[in-house]
């Protein structure tokens, strides 16, 4: 059963069309490859899906239900996390608190549990999930130091322990590859596959093809904001028509 | 265990000081001591407000509706105390309730210049509907209360009720800074987008922490009008708001004292120039560019400055979620 389907998506800003009919839809427990050139419209499809853009026309059904112009708090509640593209965390907190503010939907209280202390229980739970998920990313020896003094690598490793402690079912990572050198890419690839196995399914956009091709089950090639092809990793990297518009986007 | 035990003497030492500090003052500074006090939790209440990054220009309005309140409950149905301030808190915390929905569609500079129109428009009604706020004239005839006999009216029981209940308005807002909703807010403050991706309502939150700062700052104007038994508009007008972010920005607001030592501090040294009485705001504008040039992390980094200096402790700039 598909997770999400985009239909007929089409976003404009002003003039600009960044996003032109686009549809496809995405089966439970998959890798999505997302991928285009620059500029194609990748990131844009991500804030629709995700209610940080409402779409100039057409839907995004989450199970079934229309979610276009939806609150992007409201669709993290439906289970529904992106990452961001440039590295987005708050540099100012630890580790540890950069991902206990992901258990937000869990973990938060009222007031006067607050001033009382009548949560104690929910936050135990929710210390011990971000707890877990650092082990999982490899970043509890770190969880003290401030997000702004960690290495690349571990910055991204941390981004996406933020969006994994709100225990999403459908996560839209934005280049969590980018910039990192291949050992650290190795890692990411281990890690996005083991989240993959702990029943999250993943809409991966990515530059690094090495990592596109090693990851994803099937392709979606945006080019200009249009749907330009989709199939598996063998057919994409043999598809005329993509190698033409990557070529295209070098020159 | 060590730190322990100092934390106990240290608040020990504290309390029994500001026990004992009216018994060693005139009865004018007595007076100021008050003040001090009931403008502690009105910083300490715009504290919270500010975590979420929005500075608004309405607190020291919200201080006097909070002081209105009380006054109109004290002269129409002869409230005590005891209900005033938390009714003055309540009202203040509901018409901040109700303002947020035009503010809290603006952010930065536009909430700014919102919340100051906002703020005027409120001292309007107080000084056009003379009845019942009583015009620019304001009102009077509100007193303290007698409990057991003994009658608030007198500086020193009056500062121990104020100390009281400032205390106790102080704690709370420490435990709700300390938190989940603390961490909330600060996370709204430094990367809203962030927070909405893992669920953070940040236009809730915003409100929250504004509904609050408001119902604190209205308890304290119910605590500054039954002492000082009259009120009127110009007592909560942009000079008393500049005095607050005067304050908050000294003293320093990346921690929950910061605003406090801001204020004690200001008041003293304001004090302590009284007798170069021409140049008194010269000498105060001053000290407040050198301390913002100098200290832009306000008095509250001085300790950590000092470390620095003589190479003691790491990263003792780093701005702290709360101190713990
Ligand atoms: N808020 C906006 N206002 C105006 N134009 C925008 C906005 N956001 C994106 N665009 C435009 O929409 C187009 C698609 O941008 P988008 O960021 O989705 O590309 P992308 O595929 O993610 O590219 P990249 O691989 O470089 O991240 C671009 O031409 C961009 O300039
Ligand atoms: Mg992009």
């Amino acid at each position: 059963m598909a997770v999400l389907e985009i239909k007929n998506v089409t976003k404009q800003f002003g003039g600009l069309i960044a996003l032109n009919d686009v549809s496809f839809s995405v089966e439970e427990g998959e890798i999505r490859g997302l991928i285009g050139p620059n500029g194609a419209g990748k990131s844009t499809m991500f804030k629709n899906i995700a209610g940080f853009y409402t779409p100039t026309d057409g839907s995004v059904i989450y199970r079934g239900q229309n979610i276009a112009g939806k609150s992007p708090h409201a669709i993290a509640e439906m289970g529904i996390v992106r990452t961001f593209q440039e590295t987005t965390l708050f540099q100012e907190l630890t580790v540890f608190e950069n991902a206990l503010v992901g258990s937000h939907i869990t973990a938060k209280t009222d007031l006067f549990s607050a001033i009382l202390g009548l949560d104690k229980a929910k936050q135990t739970a929710a210390n011990e999930k971000v707890m877990e998920v650092l082990d999982f990313m490899g970043l509890s020896d770190r969880k003290d130091q401030l997000a702004s003094e960690l290495p690349l690598g571990s910055q991204r490793a941390l981004a996406i322990s933020i969006a994994l402690v709100s225990e999403p079912r459908l996560m839209l990572m934005d280049e969590p590859f980018a910039g990192m050198n291949p050992e650290e890419t190795n890692h990411m690839m281990d890690l996005t596959c083991k989240v993959r196995e702990s029943g999250i399914t993943i809409i991966l956009v990515e530059h690094d093809m090495k990592a596109v091709m090693g990851l994803c089950h099937y392709l979606t090639v945006l080019n200009f904001g249009q749907l330009l092809a989709e199939g598996t990793p063998e057919e994409i990297r043999n598809n005329e028509r993509v190698i033409e518009a990557y070529l295209g986007g070098a020159n | 265990m060590n730190s322990r035990l100092k934390k106990i003497i240290g608040s020990l030492v504290l309390l029994a000081t500001l026990v004992a500090i009216p018994h060693f003052l005139k009865f004018h500074h007595q007076d100021l001591l008050i003040f001090l006090t009931i403008n502690v939790l009105v910083v300490a209440s715009y504290r919270i407000v500010t975590l979420t990054g929005e500075w608004s220009l309405i607190h020291a309005v919200m201080m006097g509706v909070g002081g209105y309140t009380a006054t109109l409950l004290f002269k129409n149905f002869d409230l005590g105390m005891w209900f005033t301030l938390p009714l003055a808190g309540g009202v203040s915390a509901l018409i901040a309730a109700l303002l947020c929905f035009p503010l809290f569609r603006m952010t930065q500079f536009y909430f700014l210049i919102g919340s100051f129109a906002a703020g005027e428009a409120i001292r309007l009604v107080w000084i056009q509907y003379v009845n019942p706020f009583g015009g620019t004239g304001g009102l009077s005839g509100v007193e303290p209360p007698i409990i057991g006999g003994i009658d608030f009216l007198d500086a020193i029981p009056y500062y121990y009720l104020a100390l009281t209940v400032v205390g106790f308005c102080l704690f709370i807002l420490y435990r709700i800074e300390n938190s989940r909703i603390g961490l909330t807010l600060h996370a709204v403050h430094w990367k809203a987008p962030l927070a909405e991706s893992v669920g953070v309502d940040t236009w809730r939150y915003r409100a929250l922490a504004f509904v609050i700062g408001s119902f604190f700052v209205g308890i304290a104007g119910a605590l500054k009008v039954h002492y000082l038994g009259t009120i009127t508009p110009n007592q909560f007008g942009i000079g008393f708001m500049v005095f607050i972010l005067i304050w908050v920005i000294v003293g320093g607001y990346n921690r929950f004292y910061g605003p406090i030592i801001g204020v004690v501090v200001l008041t003293v040294f304001d004090e302590s120039i009284r007798s170069f009485a021409e140049i008194r705001p010269a000498i105060y504008g001053a000290v407040l560019i050198i301390s913002i040039l100098f200290l832009p992390k306000g008095l509250e980094s001085i300790p950590a400055k000092f470390k620095a200096w003589f190479g003691i402790g790491s990263n003792s700039d780093a701005p702290p979620l709360a101190d713990k």
